[in-house]
């Protein structure tokens, strides 16, 4: 399986605060990888990293063997394969949902209008949002706001989607149908790591799990490994916390 | 104190072609200090808004500071200076290296002047805006400036709407200051015409209902742009 994404000691402190502490990661094409962990562990940090929303203080990130820290390297272009999903989905409000599907498309990867329209539908109906391609985007429900956000995603042609608590900004009801659109496209063999406390959705749609504590990981495994048979104290605590 | 309001309609009658043509050269001025001023201030808070980067290299991150730096100065002192002072400092600094008109002088400064207030307003607009609007265009691979382009400022303009229009109705009045260049705009008639027949109050009454005039119609049509603007709904197409 080729490595698309390789982390090596990676480090990021804000303020003087430590919250990597020397990561060391591997996700593989077509790999479904979930990082879980209790609030304030590094999460996130971790997934803006890797899309070079947070520059690190040390340690490196290769995408195909590339690094992406070297200098000149071109970030833009790297940034349209490794597209990310935020909690608080972030569309573009000056955009109805087809212009948030497309304005990274036709800027960035020089798609004419009409093959972005194109490809934009066709991710809206992959979401079940087809209905609402001229939509404003404020007056959408979070769940629909954040299938569009995938949508957006989707509409790149990502090599990798990151995931960043998707659906902690939902509510109960709409948690499901956000969850049922990661399903399919870990089902669909796209590249994904998931920031997330759904563990019963990381649990049914991982291959890697990333167990972090205190800016480390602390335990890393397969689904069954971490959720069934954890080795570490620290991870039997989390999942105890949570029943699982 | 009685006010001869016969006397002024008569005053406004008698000097009617000088008191339109002080109105057309106040609202000459209102916008093209407006609209240029709000080029200006679009430039600046663009460029402001652009952050020095890790990824930055070393040549981009000295001009983006250095360009902070002239920014922060020219906001300083054109608010921290009056119109009027700017308006001669400037016109006698540069006259023998432009040569320029009291009329070109006065457009220039106007603009420059209502450019330091929009960099400020419009540089309040893109506070309100969430930085996650931004993150996710960045995320998708759009650069600094695209993001600024199709994002940021549209929005922007957009909340900063009723500020941008209300220095339309300040450079209305303002304008007046430009009077000592001179400029023929609407206070400098007033003046002159009041010398001539030293009726001061009936004068300038008819001047002050000119500018409240143009200040409404001004309000008005600001009002409709906003909601009209209100109901205009974004698309893709904006970004051709």
């Amino acid at each position: 399986m080729q490595e698309m994404i390789k982390i090596e000691g990676l480090k990021k402190g804000f303020e003087g605060q430590h919250v990597l502490k020397g990561i060391d990661l591997k996700l593989y094409k077509g790999e479904v990888m979930t990082i879980i962990g209790s609030s304030g562990s590094g999460k996130s940090t971790l997934l803006r990293c890797v899309n070079l929303l947070e520059y690190p203080d040390s340690g490196h990130i290769y995408f195909k063997d590339q690094d992406i820290l070297a200098k000149g390297f071109d970030v833009n272009s790297y940034r349209s394969h490794v597209n990310m999903v935020f909690q608080s989905f972030n569309l573009f409000n000056n955009y109805d949902v087809l212009g948030n599907l497309t304005l990274g498309q036709i800027k960035v990867l020089k798609r004419s209008k009409d093959e972005a329209k194109e490809i934009a539908i066709h991710n809206l109906k992959r979401v079940g949002m087809q209905d609402f391609m001229h939509a404003d985007v404020r007056k959408l429900s979070g769940g629909q706001k954040q299938r569009v956000a995938i949508a957006r995603a989707l509409s790149m042609s990502p090599e990798i989607i990151l995931f960043d608590e998707p659906t902690s900004a939902l509510d109960p009801e709409m948690v499901n149908e956000v969850l049922r659109v990661i399903k399919d496209l870990a089902d669909d063999g796209l590249t994904m790591m998931i920031v997330t406390h759904e563990m019963r959705f990381a649990k049914d749609v991982s291959h890697k799990v990333a167990f972090m504590s205190e800016g480390v990981i602390s335990e890393f495994g397969t689904a069954s490994e971490i959720f069934e048979h954890p080795k570490k104290e620290r991870t039997r605590q989390f999942l105890a916390s949570l029943n699982i | 104190m009685n006010i001869d309001l016969v006397r002024s309609f008569e005053i406004f009658i008698e000097n009617f072609d000088s008191f339109m043509y002080g109105v057309m050269m106040t609202v000459l001025f209102a916008i093209v200090g407006t609209v240029f001023g709000l080029i200006i201030g679009l430039l600046v808070s663009g460029i402001r808004a652009i952050k020095i980067e890790k990824t930055d290299s070393e040549p981009v991150k000295v001009i983006k500071k250095i360009a902070e730096l002239i920014i922060r100065f020219y906001i300083f002192v054109f608010r921290g200076t009056p119109m009027m002072v700017q308006a001669i400092f400037f016109y006698y600094f540069f006259r023998d290296i432009f040569h320029w008109t009291h009329l070109e002088a006065g457009l220039v400064i106007i603009a420059i002047n209502t450019g330091a207030y929009m960099a400020e307003i419009i540089r309040s607009g893109i506070g309100a805006i969430d930085k996650g609007q931004k993150e996710a265009s960045r995320s998708l691979g759009l650069s600094n400036v695209q993001t600024l382009l199709y994002i940021i400022l549209p929005q922007a303009i957009r909340n900063s709407f009723p500020s941008i229009g209300n220095q339309l109705i300040v450079n209305i009045k303002d304008s007046s200051m430009l009077n000592v260049l001179p400029i023929t705009e609407l206070f400098f008639q007033t003046t002159s015409i009041a010398g001539s027949n030293m009726q001061f109050i009936e004068t300038y009454l008819i001047t002050a209902l000119l500018y409240l005039l143009l200040t409404s119609l001004a309000s008005l049509a600001l009002n409709l742009f906003e909601r009209k603007m209100g109901l205009a709904k974004a698309h893709v197409e904006m970004c051709s």
